[in-house]
């Protein structure tokens, strides 16, 4: 039963990881660019859901939905002013500047917030669900059945509309995408908004789950969350999800049998593993390199 | 004199650059050393003295990594804290024994070695990936390190490591600065060092023309990481007790700061960099809480700045040297016009 009960919070921590994986992994196979920033941007939205919800007073769904606003806002807008002059650049200067934006956005929100941590409004309460000895909480139901529901309309999104035809042009061949009319700069930064709505969702599971908030909560679960891209296989969108939710398992087993203070270290030996051994993860297509 | 400066002149490009940083450093060791002997620096000046010159090995190490080599490594702070605990270890071991003029060098190449090896260690799993993979891989070992770090016994654990001799001081400092800046000043223009760029620029050209990339990478994360141990090994013995907590992912960042700030691929540049970025934030106290917001906006406008399009072609519209070429031209016409107007 312990088990089970270990295995059920992996789950929900994993679905958490696996919304932040599918920012990751989209934004990875479409611009070509780690978003080192990525997980700063759960914060954001995690803050912007306090001071919705206890600052200004509003109705806490309608706080948390709001939040979501602020995270598609702010990572545009990173986007527009960071990355989009840095298209053609190098590699090494995107992902430094990546890590100024996540830097960037840390340590604003320590100035404004300060650096104690913040308790997370229960925006949902849900009673636990008793099956015979096995408890599991409400929360842990609502994550997953929420991240579901998330992931089948954005599987239906990226396979049925126009728009996710486009995104997987672009994520194919950029350059034959611009030629077919596709306008790659607009396709860029709807990646970016979906994926920061998908990390501000997150951060209110995250907070849910956690209960405290930090200007540095973003950091962890946003390495974790690109750990769990890598493992699914990057730009494979499948992929992020059966690994968020593989990491998430792990990292609560680890915790539960092996030592709390190493679960971190164990995840990212999972991540040396997977790349040593199989570098473009379990869904990720191998690609030839060309001179 | 003159034959001096013939001399000088006569010199690769290369060899007058970095006599001229060599003489830079000598000026101001020997400025400092002035101050502090004739009392004139006071015991705050004096306690950044040993942190100068670590940050500055730091800088200078990494910056083979991403300067030259041109792959990001974001672990760079756990090479110092393998090489810190090596050489404090050490120390602490031998303090009964040996005198310190014997003891801190050998602490000091303890914890070079110690870096050096677990260089290699996560130099060779590392060799296949390149790039943002690269980077968090490094990053990863990082952490790895610091949690196991932490869960050792021997190592103080989460509460610190205590009892090491306060064996740095600035002398040695400089020391292992001039020697950190003569290998890696000779290593960068050696044929090593030109294979090394030559990685950076193409790595399938590179590979083409014979060029063993596995060797060069390995060699160069081996060297950055005994740089870094050597300065986590002055790091150590500057404090009375050090923790794991300090080398963590922020420390690496603000190294890899200093090497953008300084230029990636200019060793002059980290040493300045370096310099001011330990100075700067003793200095205005005000901005101590702004210090991390700054560190990230200069992150981002040195990228924008240096690599931009739109940013490079107004670079290059602004240019002094340019706009001085171009007002000379000008002057240039206006005589060539009078001149004919006269004549004709």
């Amino acid at each position: 039963m312990n088990f089970l009960s270990n295995l059920i919070s992996g789950l929900s921590l994993g679905s958490i990881y696996a919304l932040i994986a599918l920012g990751y992994t989209m934004v990875y196979g479409i611009a070509k660019m780690l978003n080192f920033a990525h997980g700063d941007i759960i914060m954001v939205g995690a803050f912007a859901s306090i001071v919705f919800i206890n600052n200004l007073g509003l109705p806490m769904i309608l706080g948390v939905l709001l939040s979501i606003v602020v995270c598609v806002a702010v990572g545009v807008l990173v986007e527009k002013i960071a990355y989009k002059p840095l298209r053609s650049a190098p590699p090494l200067s995107v992902l430094i500047t990546a890590i100024g934006v996540s830097y960037f956005l840390q340590s604003l929100a320590q100035l404004i917030f300060g650096t104690n941590q913040k308790a997370f409004p229960k925006f949902i309460q849900v009673a636990p669900v008793q099956i015979g000895e096995l408890t599991i909480k409400g929360e842990s139901i609502v994550t997953l059945a929420v991240t579901v529901a998330i992931m089948i309309a954005l599987t239906l999104f990226i396979n049925k509309t126009r728009m996710g035809k486009a995104m997987r042009a672009v994520s194919e061949d950029r350059q034959a995408a611009e030629l077919m009319g596709i306008s790659v700069n607009r396709t860029i930064t709807i990646t970016f908004a979906i994926g920061s709505a998908l990390a501000s969702v997150a951060g209110s599971f995250y907070g849910l789950t956690y209960s405290f908030i930090g200007p540095y909560t973003g950091s962890m679960p946003g390495i974790k969350a690109f750990v769990a891209a890598v493992f699914g296989g990057i730009g494979s969108i499948p992929g992020a999800m059966i690994g968020g939710i593989l990491l998430g398992i792990i990292e609560n087993m680890a915790k539960a049998y092996i030592s709390t203070e190493l679960s971190d270290a164990i995840v990212f030996g999972v991540l040396i593993i997977v790349l040593l051994f199989k570098p473009t993860g379990l869904l990720g297509k191998k690609i030839n390199e060309k001179v | 004199m003159k034959s001096f400066f013939n001399k000088f002149k006569g010199l690769k490009k290369s060899t007058r650059s970095n006599l001229v940083t060599f003489a830079l450093c000598l000026m101001a060791f020997g400025i400092v050393t002035t101050m502090v002997a004739t009392g004139n620096a006071t015991r705050h000046m004096k306690s950044l003295l040993v942190p100068i010159c670590i940050n500055i090995i730091l800088t200078v190490s990494l910056n083979l990594v991403i300067g030259f080599l041109g792959e990001l490594s974001l672990g760079h702070a756990g090479f110092m804290s393998v090489g810190a605990y090596a050489a404090c270890l050490f120390s602490i071991r031998f303090e009964e024994m040996l005198p310190v003029i014997i003891r801190f060098p050998l602490a000091m190449l303890v914890g070079g070695l110690a870096g050096a090896v677990f260089g290699l260690l996560v130099g060779i799993p590392v060799l296949r990936l390149k790039g943002d993979y690269l980077a968090i891989v490094t990053l990863a070992f990082g952490e790895i390190l610091r949690s196991i770090i932490i869960n050792l016994e021997f190592t103080g654990g989460a509460s610190g490591l205590k009892g090491m001799p306060q064996d740095s001081t600035f002398n040695w400092g400089a020391l292992a600065v001039a020697i950190t800046l003569f290998v890696v000043m000779n290593l960068v223009d050696s044929r090593h060092g030109r294979a090394i760029m030559a990685i950076r620029e193409n790595a399938i050209a590179a590979s083409a023309v014979g060029i063993n990339i596995n060797r060069y990478k390995l060699m160069v994360f081996a060297v950055a990481a005994f740089f870094a141990g050597v300065a986590g090994a002055l790091y150590g013995h500057n404090y009375s007790i050090m923790s794991a907590g300090t080398f963590d992912y922020n420390k690496s960042i603000e190294i890899l700061v200093m090497v953008v700030l300084g230029g990636m691929g200019n060793i002059r540049g980290s040493v300045i960099s370096a310099t001011l970025i330990t100075v700067l934030p003793e200095m205005l106290r005000g901005l101590a809480d702004y210090r991390m917001l700054i560190y990230a906006v200069v992150l981002i406008t040195m990228m924008l700045l240096g690599t931009s399009e739109k940013f490079m072609m107004l670079r290059y519209k602004l240019e002094p040297k340019r706009l001085v070429k171009k007002a000379m031209q000008v002057r240039q016409n206006r005589l060539d016009e009078e001149e004919a107007r006269k004549n004709g």
